[in-house]
């Protein structure tokens, strides 16, 4: 059976991710398409939060990306620091703009979801806190990429950070069970029966969380092999320049 | 076409809106800079290989 590490040589991790990228796209938009429409056109509203209930279908699942996003970056980072492949650095860098994009998607919905339910478009509620915060260490994170030249120092730093805002998309996900006050409701995603949600709305958002998840994978995969290619660019332009 | 939402219409559109935005624009962006960066890796390539044989 092939090793995991064989995929951090740069041209077997293009190769590879070359031919599962199609499937990607179609899965994707299967996934996205079928969950979201289910959701929109064909759920009741719901007997509290009437049509409002037709946002939970994009709300949960970017939440749920933004901080998985965050726990993907800190497995790619763990393993830059241990094992120094590039392939992991770069994969990093490449989910960071995904994830931060999630986190943005999870703060406006919430938001417009907030507003008619609890009256205020925002408030400083612990997960709704953490939330920003995770977002300003997605800027973070990306800003530190861009602005050191070497890549080798970038990913050092950057896996260091990474590191730290850990404890924040702990904080993301947990918040609401830690602090039991502000306005966000408990855990969405929960194994307890009854703080589930109800079945109806359950599944459609069972597709668009897969859908999520696909979507995610897919740009992570289609921007670590740009992020491969401009590196090896820098490379060569920079031989080019000592010749 | 579109189911009856009643009083929070706004909402919900302006949250799918939003987010359709979002997620367009950044599958949008990857796409672009994968395609712009991988055609000016071809060039680079092809010219240090046309620099080597002569």
């Amino acid at each position: 059976m092939a090793s995991i590490w064989e995929y951090a040589n740069p041209k077997k991790f293009i190769d590879t991710s070359n031919r599962v990228i199609p499937a990607l796209w179609l899965l994707t938009s299967l996934c996205l398409a079928i969950g979201l429409i289910w959701g929109f056109f064909f759920t009741p509203d719901d007997y509290r939060q009437g049509s409002t209930v037709k946002i939970f279908y994009l709300h949960v699942p970017s939440a749920l990306m933004a901080i998985n996003a965050w726990f993907m970056m800190l497995v790619a980072s763990l393993i830059w620091i241990v094992r120094r492949h590039h392939v992991s650095a770069l994969a990093a860098r490449a989910a960071a703009p995904v994830g931060m994009v999630m986190t943005l998607i999870a703060l406006f919905t919430g938001a417009i979801w907030g507003q008619p339910m609890w009256g205020t478009w925002w408030a400083w509620d612990p997960r709704l806190t953490s939330f920003l915060i995770l977002f300003l260490f997605y800027l973070g994170y990306i800003a530190l990429w861009e602005a050191i030249e070497n890549d080798d120092t970038a990913a050092d730093l950057t896996a260091v950070l990474c590191l730290v805002g850990s404890v924040f998309a702990v904080l993301s996900r947990y918040a609401v069970n830690f602090w039991n006050q502000g306005l966000h409701q408990g855990a969405s995603l929960s194994l307890d029966a009854e703080e589930n949600v109800a079945d109806v709305f359950w599944y459609p958002a069972l597709m668009t969380m897969g859908g999520f998840i696909l979507l995610f994978i897919l740009l992570v995969l289609i921007r670590t092999q740009t992020e491969i290619r401009a590196r090896r660019m820098r490379a060569l332009l920079a031989r080019e320049r000592m010749q | 076409m579109i189911p009856e939402l009643g009083k929070y219409a706004g909402a919900v559109l302006s949250a799918y809106a939003v987010s359709f935005v979002f997620l367009g624009l950044i599958v949008w962006l990857s796409v672009k800079r994968a395609r712009k960066i991988r055609a000016q890796l071809e060039e680079v390539e092809q010219r240090l290989k046309s620099q080597r044989s002569q």
